[in-house]
Parts: structure tokens; C-alpha cells; sequence
């Protein structure tokens, strides 16, 4: 379905901060997959998902998208195949606008403007059947600015807005970090809800333990632009809390080691 | 009152520019200085085509479309070249200014007997009633004409506020309105926030352009430096529509920048009557403009201090 070859980015080349955020990255995640990824802060886990959405064009490798070479098509090209709900619960909708023309946007993604009016009946009426579900009262609230909403309002109505047409492709990068515990769960909810009922592919970027080992059907974990570890099938479904932070330790142990030992060559020979 | 009558029509026209105001600094969320440039452009096509012999409404129309191309090469200088929205503006505005000089041959052109649109207006009060003649109203006897040019000048801002509303309220006028708001979000549903700066800021300097065309019209006359302070103006008329509307939804804003620029001009009016030297006006206008913009925000801090 998405084939990730031998990707490759590096931020600010050249001057002292330049950062290897991709290291020559290759996978393959088969339709209908639920891959999560994992790793430690500026492990790549996120410039991977921009990567792919388009935010930055890679350096080198391809993307391949359900057979559509999108490494270098613009951003808002590529949205017509991908679902995108971001870390920041700003980020994912448009604050002074109502709830109902945010999501007349993502109902009509990917497709050209027009003149005509973006909110008649018959489309609120679709509207608010497909809100109802959520839960939160909102099916009556179409008319109000988004802004007015919770985090986790707008995380919800985000992630139903990224898979109103379904996308070839769902990216969630940290979806649910910037929520307190409680709205967080219902997010996770939703989202399983979401992707198992449609089927879709999906990769989400996560820092929390309990949801990479709990839900989809395959784990990716990068360290330093490269990823170290993959595991689907079986072994995800044994993988457990302990056996993911041990993976986590065996990481930033090698990297301890490097450091010392660079420290002794350092002593030795300067 | 024939006064006042002359600053509603005046203040109608403008209303033009503060609905182009309106688009660039309320839904791109900056101040576009291509307006300064649009407007002398506007009226300086309209009086010279006039003066060449074109019909008004074609002058009138080709005015409008140079204003559109005005404000889309600043969305494209903005948009593709990357630079800051402002400094586009200002380069834009800067170079009109040699424009506007080549398209008039001179630094104003006076056509004061030319037939206008404004003289068809005119002539409609003669079809209408038969006469030319003045009539009472309110203790005060005021030419028809000047009456039918008001309410034909009400009648095209009603109609293209309307549209407008249409417009934003569409399809692409909505996404047009994200665009402003949450870019990335845009960007992510599939709109290319770049067309969407670039046609934005054409329609709005489309509308301040045709102002001046019109505003040209009226006056019987176009000068290289009618422009001057026109985006401030166009602020404070946004800005006294919204605090006298007091909503923030779409239809109430528009109708708010129309009618926020007839009451400026009236109170510009009755400010010149009660002995104001004209010379203030622009330091008066920016003044106006500077307080409204910092007082929300001191009534934020005053409310937020009174809290225990």
C-alpha cells in the first residue's frame, strides 16, 4: 500500500545544527495495517509522518502511495489521499470558523472549489448524524466557532474529519499528548473505532507505552533517523509494557557505550 | 443637508475600499499596502479612459480588473517569492506609483464635463420625475440628482456587498476564509493556500479599485496622490463597523464595513463643519486607528485586573 524507500532528510546541512532527522528509511506497510511508531524525542518518529504528508520534500528515497509516486507532489496534492490529525489540537481545524464549515472542508478534500454554497441543508443534515456518535453534543452545535472546544473536542472532531472521505492513508502523530488522561482515553477509543471500522491504513507516531503495545498490528521503532526495531504478527500481539521498555534501555545503553568510548579514545589520543 | 447627502454618497463609495480592507486584514490578518496603490490605480484608469472617449462603464470595469491584477502580483510576490505580506504590499504600492503616472501621462487629470457613470445617475432622476428640480426634505431643499446618485451608489454597494457574502460563504469562499485562520489546516484538507492569497487579495484590491474609480468619478478628478492614507481609512471603517455591529459573523461584519465607512465620512463631515483644519485628518484618522486597536486589549487587562 505505502512503500517508504530509502528515505533521507537532513535539517540544516552544513551548519552546526544540522540533524540527520532521516537516516535511509525503508518499509513496506501492506493495506489495512495499523502501524505504530515509537521512539525516543527527535528519533524521526514525526519527520517520517511530515515527510510522507508533505510538510518537507525528502532529500532522497521515494514515497510510494498505493502506487502514486507522491515524493515530490505539494502538500495540498497529496492531501486528497491522506488523513492527518496533528499533535496540536489547533493545528487540525480552523478556530473562528463554525464546526459545520470546518468539516464542509474535510468532506470536500481533495476536491476543487466551488461556487457553490458550502453549507446547504441536505449536507448539515449528513452532518449531524455523523457527529452524533461522538458523543459530545455537538450534532447541535454546528453553528459555533471550533475554537470554543475542548482539546479533545477538537481532537475528535479532527480525527472524524480526517477520515470523512476515507483516505488512502491516516497519519496521527501523537494525537492524543497535548489531552489530560481521561480525554485521551476517549480519543484512543474513537480512533480504534475510526480505523477498524473503515479498514484503514494507518501509522501512528506515539509516546505513550500502553497504546503502542495495545493497539495496532505492528510496531516500528526508530532511533536516530533509522529504524531498529520491527515487530508485527505475533510477536506485536505478545509484546508487552516491560519488554518494549527493555528495548527502549538496550538503546540508550549502546548510545551510553558510543559515548564513552569516544570519551576514551578521547583521553588516549588527545 | 446637502452636505450630508454628499458624505453618505462619499461614504458609500468608499465602502468598497473598507469591504477590501476588510478581506486582506480581517481575513489574511494583514495590513495590505497595495490598497494605497489600488486605489489611485482604479481611479486613474477610469479618468483617463473616460477623457479618451471610452464608455464609463468599461473604463469602470477595466479599473477593476487592474486592481485585481494589483493584488494578486503582491499575493504572488507574497505567496511564491516568500516574502514578508507587508513588504509585498509596499513594493507593489511603490510601484504603482510610476504606473499610475504612466496611465494618466500626468500627475491629475480633472474631468469634471465628462459624461460619468455618476451622469447617468443624474439623468435618472429626469426620467424618473420628469424634472431636474430640487425638492424638500427634512427643511432643506437638496437637488433630486444628488438624491438619485446616493441611491444608486447604495443600490451597487448593497449589490456587491451581497455578493461578496455569496462569494464567502461558498465552497471556495470558505476555504478562502481557513486559509486566514489555520493554513496548515487548509493545506491538509487539499486547498492550495497560495491560490487562495493570490485570488484573495485580487478580489480585494479589485473592490478598493473600483472605489476609486468611482470615487474618481464622483469627484471629477484623479490625482497620483489620492491614494495616501486610504489603508488607514479603510481600517477605521472596518474597525467602527465592528464595535457598533458587535457580531462577529459574516453577514454583520460586511454590513459593518459598509456601514462603518458612511459614518466615518459622516463624522469626518461634521468634524470639517465644526472648524476641524483639514490638514488633521490623516493624524486624527491614525490616532483613531492606533486606539481601537489597543483597546481591546487595555479592557482585556482592566477586566482580567479586577478579577480577584
Amino acid at each position: 500500500m505505502i512503500d517508504i524507500l530509502n528515505l533521507s532528510k537532513t535539517f540544516h546541512p552544513g551548519t552546526i545544527n544540522e540533524v540527520n532527522a532521516l537516516c535511509d528509511i525503508t518499509f513496506r506497510v501492506e493495506e489495512g495495517s495499523f502501524v505504530v511508531l515509537v521512539g525516543t524525542n527527535g528519533s524521526g518518529k514525526s519527520s517520517l509522518l511530515n515527510a510522507i504528508a508533505g510538510n518537507f520534500i525528502a532529500d532522497h528515497g521515494k514515497i510510494i502511495l498505493d502506487g502514486i509516486d507522491i515524493t515530490r507532489m505539494a502538500e495540498h496534492k497529496r492531501a486528497k489521499y491522506i488523513g492527518r490529525v496533528f499533535q496540536n489540537p489547533f493545528s487540525g481545524t480552523a478556530p473562528d470558523m463554525s464546526i459545520a464549515e470546518n468539516i464542509a472542508l474535510a468532506a470536500r478534500r481533495g476536491q476543487p472549489g466551488n461556487l457553490r454554497w458550502a453549507l446547504p441543508e441536505t449536507l448539515l443534515r449528513g452532518f449531524r448524524e455523523r457527529v452524533k456518535p461522538l458523543g459530545m453534543e455537538l450534532e447541535d452545535r454546528l453553528d459555533s466557532p471550533i475554537g470554543k472546544l475542548s482539546g479533545g473536542q477538537r481532537q475528535a472532531l479532527t480525527l472524524l474529519m480526517a477520515s470523512w472521505i476515507k483516505p488512502k492513508l491516516l497519519l496521527l502523530d501523537e494525537h492524543t499528548a497535548a489531552l489530560d488522561p481521561k480525554t485521551a482515553g476517549k480519543v484512543i477509543q474513537l480512533t480504534e473505532e475510526v480505523v477498524r471500522k473503515n479498514q484503514m491504513t494507518t501509522l501512528m507516531v506515539t509516546h505513550s507505552m500502553p497504546q503502542a503495545v495495545k493497539m495496532g498490528d505492528r510496531i516500528l521503532m526508530l532511533h536516530k533517523g533509522k529504524i531498529v526495531n520491527d515487530m508485527n504478527g505475533q510477536e506485536k500481539q505478545r509484546l508487552k509494557i516491560g519488554d518494549l521498555m527493555t528495548l527502549f534501555d538496550e538503546i540508550r545503553k549502546k548510545d551510553q557505550i558510543d559515548q564513552t568510548v569516544a570519551d576514551m579514545i578521547d583521553q588516549m589520543y588527545v | 443637508m446637502s452636505l450630508i447627502i454628499g458624505a453618505i454618497t462619499i461614504g458609500l463609495i468608499l465602502a468598497l475600499l473598507s469591504l477590501g480592507v476588510f478581506i486582506s486584514f480581517r481575513i489574511f490578518n494583514f495590513a495590505d499596502l497595495t490598497a494605497e496603490g489600488s486605489v489611485t490605480l482604479g481611479a486613474s484608469i477610469a479618468a483617463s479612459m473616460i477623457v479618451a472617449g471610452y464608455p464609463p462603464l468599461l473604463a469602470t470595469l477595466i479599473a477593476l480588473a487592474g486592481g485585481f491584477m494589483a493584488g494578486s502580483l503582491t499575493g504572488i510576490i507574497h505567496t511564491k517569492f516568500k516574502i514578508n505580506g507587508l513588504l509585498s504590499g509596499i513594493l507593489v504600492m511603490t510601484a504603482l506609483y510610476s504606473v499610475n503616472l504612466h496611465v494618466m501621462g500626468k500627475s491629475n487629470i480633472p474631468f469634471m464635463s465628462e459624461t460619468t457613470l455618476f451622469t447617468y445617475f443624474e439623468n435618472l432622476a429626469t426620467v424618473f420625475s420628469g424634472t431636474s428640480e430640487s425638492v424638500g426634505l427634512f427643511g432643506s431643499t437638496i437637488p433630486l440628482k444628488d438624491i438619485f446618485v446616493l441611491a444608486c451608489t447604495l443600490i451597487i454597494v448593497t449589490i456587491l456587498g451581497g455578493l461578496l457574502y455569496l462569494f464567502l460563504k461558498s465552497n471556495f469562499g470558505t476555504a478562502m476564509r481557513a486559509t486566514g485562520n489555520n493554513q496548515q489546516m487548509v493545506r491538509a484538507q487539499g486547498v492550495n493556500t497560495n491560490t487562495m492569497m493570490i485570488v484573495g487579495l485580487g478580489l480585494s484590491n479589485a473592490l478598493i479599485a473600483l472605489s476609486g474609480a468611482l470615487l474618481a468619478q464622483y469627484q471629477g478628478f484623479a490625482d497620483v496622490q489620492m491614494g495616501i492614507g486610504m489603508l488607514v481609512l479603510g481600517l477605521a471603517s472596518v474597525i467602527i463597523g465592528e464595535v457598533l455591529i458587535g457580531e462577529k459573523t459574516l453577514g454583520y461584519l460586511i454590513t459593518g464595513a459598509i456601514l462603518g465607512s458612511v459614518i466615518f465620512r459622516l463624522l469626518v463631515a461634521v468634524a470639517l463643519r465644526l472648524g476641524m483644519p483639514p490638514n488633521d485628518l490623516k493624524l486624527i484618522t491614525a490616532l483613531f486607528v492606533f486606539i481601537a486597536l489597543i483597546l481591546p486589549r487595555l479592557l482585556k487587562k482592566k477586566r482580567g485586573a479586577e478579577k480577584p
